[in-house]
């Protein structure tokens, strides 16, 4: 029924790496390729991961439930370009440099906390199949508030990690307080109204 | 307190023969140069500069390819993206341009870009290391910033040089958001900046130096890290007292006066252990002083450099 859309989805989430596969063989990744692709990979993942999170206030504001089903997608490929971000980091960044890489971890507010953000989707992405959904019952969905945790360590890492210039982080963080302010109004509401059940 | 003078004439700072002979080239040249000084340097091809003397600052390392030196640049006056300078700086008119020399000295003098440009030039190639763990190496053309305080000769009270950026939002576009405390403003020790290898840079690959990388004159302290050589610079004040930079007014924690490129003094979010070489795959280690440690080591001997980073 939506497999037009989603492969045009599906295609459409390709497009970051594509475009970094074209820079990488046309030599337009600048001066500092590795810098630049792991600064892209990131942005997308973030980026990604919010616009997962609009789907729920989407699908609620123009009342197209169909929107859902392009939900799950959506996640992971944000895990998708999570992996290829930390993958950056620990191959062409530190080239394994294990040592450096766990006082990094360890050490750096900002590496912690966008460390934490990628293990906590990972259990998230083994979980988004139909069947993982069906068995956990409630539990998928206790399981996959996580995201919102994942979301809030994904801005603080990428705003802890600029050096003055924060106007870039400050938009990300701007549309994540309106994507959880508005569940924290569903929330609310729903306490009058039981029946929503915001997610 | 910080003081501390050179307790000896550095060899490299008595005038040697083939300077006076370089200054008779120098004159018959001049006026070459002087119309070079005249064009704007961003007509078309950038302006090439004559006669200069091959200098034994030089550092045996690859060049850092001429395409990365200009078109990845921290000039946060332009944009704080790193393509940004390139593209913003293009149109940025650097002449007429003058550097007030005053302050605490006995012959204030302003020195138009004309002025700097008759100095015996030299080519250094010099290590840059950016406090962000990347790291260049750059044919630099210009002269020690000592010939220039020789000639207005500092009072006895003069303990430091504060430099300044010209502060012009119309012409620097990234002055119109309040990125830092503009304008930009930097600070050596005295003896830092009549160091000889502190260098007042007007080229690079022999060519006047382009928009995005500090024209029409900057600093070039080798030793330190990148911030702490102040682009476009319009003033050089000597004082009695540490100037705050821009840098330490912004965050404190992090940026010190000093600066100085050290391996063992961690950013408080990242490390500067290694760096990453612009043009290498694999990071190389971070080098005491940027690898400039028999020359500059001992002006900070006692000192507590995790102290006074």
């Amino acid at each position: 029924m939506h497999l037009v859309p989603k492969a045009v989805l599906f295609l459409a989430c390709l497009v970051p790496l594509g475009r970094l596969v074209w820079l990488a063989f046309s030599g337009g990744l600048g001066a500092n390729p590795i810098e630049f692709v792991t600064r892209s990979t990131g942005t997308w993942t973030l980026a990604l991961l919010l616009i997962t999170l609009s789907i729920t206030p989407l699908r609620r504001l123009t009342g197209r439930n169909t929107l859902i089903s392009y939900r799950r997608m959506l996640g992971l490929f944000a895990f998708f370009y999570a992996c290829l971000h930390f993958t950056t980091y620990i191959w062409l960044d530190q080239f394994f440099e294990w040592p450096a890489i766990v006082k990094d971890v360890i050490k750096r507010p900002f590496i912690t906390v966008g460390f934490t953000a990628f293990v906590l989707l990972i259990p998230l992405a083994a979980t988004s199949t139909y069947a993982m959904q069906r068995r956990l019952k409630r539990r998928w969905q206790q399981l996959h508030r996580l995201v919102y945790l994942i979301a809030i360590c994904g801005v603080a890492h990428y705003w802890w990690l600029v050096k003055k210039d924060i106007t870039e982080p400050a938009w990300y963080a701007l549309a994540l307080f309106l994507l959880l302010g508005y569940r924290l109004k569903l929330r609310l509401s729903a306490t009058q109204a039981p029946r929503l059940n915001p997610k | 307190m910080l003081i501390r003078r050179p307790d000896n004439i550095d060899p490299s700072e008595i005038t040697d023969q083939s300077v006076y002979r370089q200054r008779r080239n120098f004159i018959t040249g001049a006026a070459a140069l002087g119309a070079a000084a005249l064009l704007p340097n961003n007509a078309g091809a950038a302006t090439k500069l004559p006669n200069l003397k091959k200098s034994a600052y030089k550092v045996d390392e690859p060049l850092t390819p001429y395409n990365d030196v200009t078109t990845y640049n921290n000039f946060y006056e332009f944009s704080t993206d790193k393509e940004g300078p390139a593209v913003l700086a293009k149109n940025f008119v650097t002449r007429p341009w003058d550097v007030m020399v005053d302050g605490l000295v006995h012959k204030p003098t302003t020195f138009g870009i004309e002025d700097l440009l008759k100095f015996s030039l030299e080519e250094r190639v010099y290590r840059l290391r950016c406090v962000e763990g990347w790291s260049m190496v750059i044919p630099w053309v210009g002269f020690s910033l000592n010939e220039i305080l020789k000639r207005v000769e500092p009072m006895g009270s003069a303990k430091f040089v504060e430099f300044t950026t010209l502060h012009d939002p119309n012409r620097m576009h990234g002055q119109r958001y309040p990125v830092l405390n503009w304008p930009y403003v930097e600070g050596l020790r005295l003896d830092e900046a009549q160091h000889p290898l502190t260098l007042i840079g007007l080229g690079l690959y022999g060519e006047v130096l382009p928009n995005q990388n500090g024209a029409p004159v900057r600093l070039v302290v080798p030793w330190k890290y990148g911030f702490k050589s102040a682009k476009s610079i319009v003033r050089i004040r000597l004082v009695e007292k540490m100037p705050v930079s821009s840098w330490m007014r912004a965050s404190p924690s992090e940026y010190g006066f000093f600066s100085n490129v050290n391996p063992e003094v961690d950013h408080p979010r990242w490390s500067q252990a290694r760096e990453r070489r612009i043009g290498e795959f694999l990071k190389r280690k971070t080098l005491p002083f940027n690898g400039y440690g028999d020359q500059v080591a001992s002006m900070y001997a006692g000192l507590d450099l995790k102290k006074f980073f």
